[in-house]
């Protein structure tokens, strides 16, 4: 699960597509996420990243990134898995 | 090191062109208190969702309405339109304040009754009156609005029966210019029949004529219609005058009053289109004053406007129960509170507000109700901060009508609460719990067993 790798994303949570030309914005919660996602870091290293910064408990936590994942792959800026 | 307060994360796609002309700024602030106490409190105390009146905001409501008209005219009274909001604890209120009381069906009227309002002060509206209950009406000096011939009859036959007088108003339909024309209450002004009615009423003798009473539409958005209406009903008056010698005591006016609310398909918000009650004052006032009526018989104006008086008053906080995605992306987002307790929603566009702080962000969002049902929806596409499951929300403007058609649907009533004016909180609703709806139920008793 990656993200593709010609999007780009601003500081602010401005991400470009620029195979599609659309643009998304984000909240600071989603900004990291993708950034992370950008670093190549895997769901656990997620996980731990933002539950120990964040003030969400873990099972709660993982509710909204599968969805988050599930709205990015929506948006087709997830690589396909294979 | 403490941790940072967290929203769900959230992603929205950009669309580029022209952006809307009247782009509207969403209520950017929650509503945490209601008069004072805690959104927070007020749900951990009497559960969620629960209905909360503001009895401050009837109150002032009213008085605001009082001022606008009696500033322009020397003999006005408001009669609470019961069905807007029948609780007991609200009616009084508005009793309190003056009003008398409006009822439309005999449980109406002995609502009214058992509040403590006499006979006298009562205004017997609507097409449904049993013969029961007239006769009730005619001895304690009732306000009939007669609705159709059938129900003259009636009260001639009554009359005759009690020997008594009854005091009668009679309901005029009319043009005024408004779509859609009401006709299907009271006796239409146009085709001349309204004035046949009261031609018959005059003459059979049986009945007191006291009042001339309209009510051309509701949630009307314009108020001249009002001054054509008081027009019609001032020239009948002047009409029965000058052929009987008769002088009607009062005119009413119904009600119809938009409240702040906006309706479905509406362009704009109703804060920003509907006229305020100086506007709907100055329409009829100037109606009546600038009509044939001489100044020493001008009519008392009675209003029975419901809707305007109580809507803001109203607040009905709930809980989101879950957020999910649907097939074309959008966020969904399921609280407790669905179209049986929101009846309005049909017609409005509410606005509902989180009841703790939230970001700028916000995503397309449908709002759906807790029923099993494909219709209990709230809202089929607003933009809406991103809330979490337990996340508080507040409907405002809701106490007309919600809590007199409010469905016992799938879930049982919730309570509901007045916050009095010192910032005090009373229950004045219990809720219904399964014992009180199976209390009227009678099973045969060959239906008692099974097995599965």
């Amino acid at each position: 699960m990656k993200l593709k790798k010609n999007i780009a994303v601003s500081d602010s949570g401005f991400i470009f597509d620029p195979n599609s030309g659309d643009s998304f914005s984000m909240n600071p919660v989603g900004t990291e996420i993708v950034n992370l996602l950008k670093q190549e870091k895997d769901s656990d290293k997620i996980h731990d990243a933002m539950t120990k910064k964040y003030d969400v408990p873990p099972d709660e936590f993982n509710k909204y990134y599968l969805d988050f994942i599930q709205t990015l792959k929506q948006f087709n800026l997830m690589e396909n898995d294979d | 090191m403490e941790k940072q307060p967290f929203e769900r994360p959230f992603i929205k796609k950009l669309h580029s062109g022209m952006p809307g002309k009247f782009g509207m700024k969403m209520d950017f602030d929650p509503i945490t208190e209601i008069d004072g106490i805690n959104v927070k409190d007020l749900i951990g105390e009497y559960g969620s969702p629960v209905f909360i009146l503001s009895e401050k905001t009837i109150r002032k409501t009213l008085n605001t309405a009082k001022r606008a008209f009696t500033t322009r005219y020397p003999k006005v009274r408001f009669s609470w339109s019961y069905k807007t909001n029948y609780l007991d604890a609200v009616c009084n209120i508005y009793h309190q304040e003056g009003s008398w009381a409006e009822v439309v069906s005999g449980f109406e009227y002995d609502k009214a009754l058992s509040n403590g309002v006499d006979g006298k002060y009562i205004i017997f509206n609507g097409p449904d009156k049993s013969a029961e209950y007239l006769e009730k009406a005619i001895q304690k000096n009732s306000l009939i609005h007669i609705d159709h011939f059938d129900e003259m009859y009636m009260l001639n036959e009554l009359s005759d029966k009690l020997n008594k007088k009854p005091k009668v108003a009679i309901r005029v339909n009319m043009d005024t210019g408004i779509y859609p024309k009401w006709d299907r209450f009271g006796f239409n002004y146009e085709n001349g029949e309204a004035w046949d009615a009261i031609n018959r009423i005059m003459i059979g003798k049986k009945l007191d004529l006291v009042g001339l009473h309209t009510h051309i539409g509701t949630f009307l958005l314009a108020a001249n219609p009002y001054k054509i209406a008081a027009g019609k009903l001032a020239d009948l008056a002047v009409n029965i005058e000058n052929k009987y010698n008769h002088n009607i005591k009062y005119i009413d006016m119904g009600g119809g009053f938009a409240s702040r609310n906006t309706l479905k398909g509406a362009f704009l918000p109703g804060t920003d289109t509907v006229p305020d009650f100086d506007d709907y004052a100055e329409a009829i006032t100037s109606g009546l004053i600038n009509s044939q009526i001489k100044p020493d018989n001008l009519p008392l104006l009675i209003l029975e406007t419901g809707r305007a008086l109580i809507d803001d008053a109203g607040y009905l906080l709930g809980t989101v129960l879950a957020n999910k995605r649907l097939a074309d992306g959008r966020r969904s987002t399921i609280l407790d509170i669905g179209i049986n307790l929101l009846f309005t929603s049909f017609w409005y566009e509410h606005i509902i507000t989180p009841a703790q702080p939230f970001s700028h962000h916000t995503e397309e969002t449908a709002i759906y109700g807790p029923l099993c049902m494909n219709i209990d929806v709230l809202r089929e596409n607003v933009d809406f901060p991103l809330l979490k499951k337990n996340d508080h929300v507040v409907i405002k403007r809701i106490g007309a009508y919600n809590m007199t058609q409010w469905l016992q649907f799938i879930t049982l009533r919730p309570r509901i609460v007045l916050i009095d004016e010192k910032g005090k909180s009373h229950l004045i609703r219990k809720n219904e719990t399964l014992e009180v709806f199976k209390s009227l139920e009678k099973t045969p008793e060959y239906l008692n067993n099974f097995k599965l």
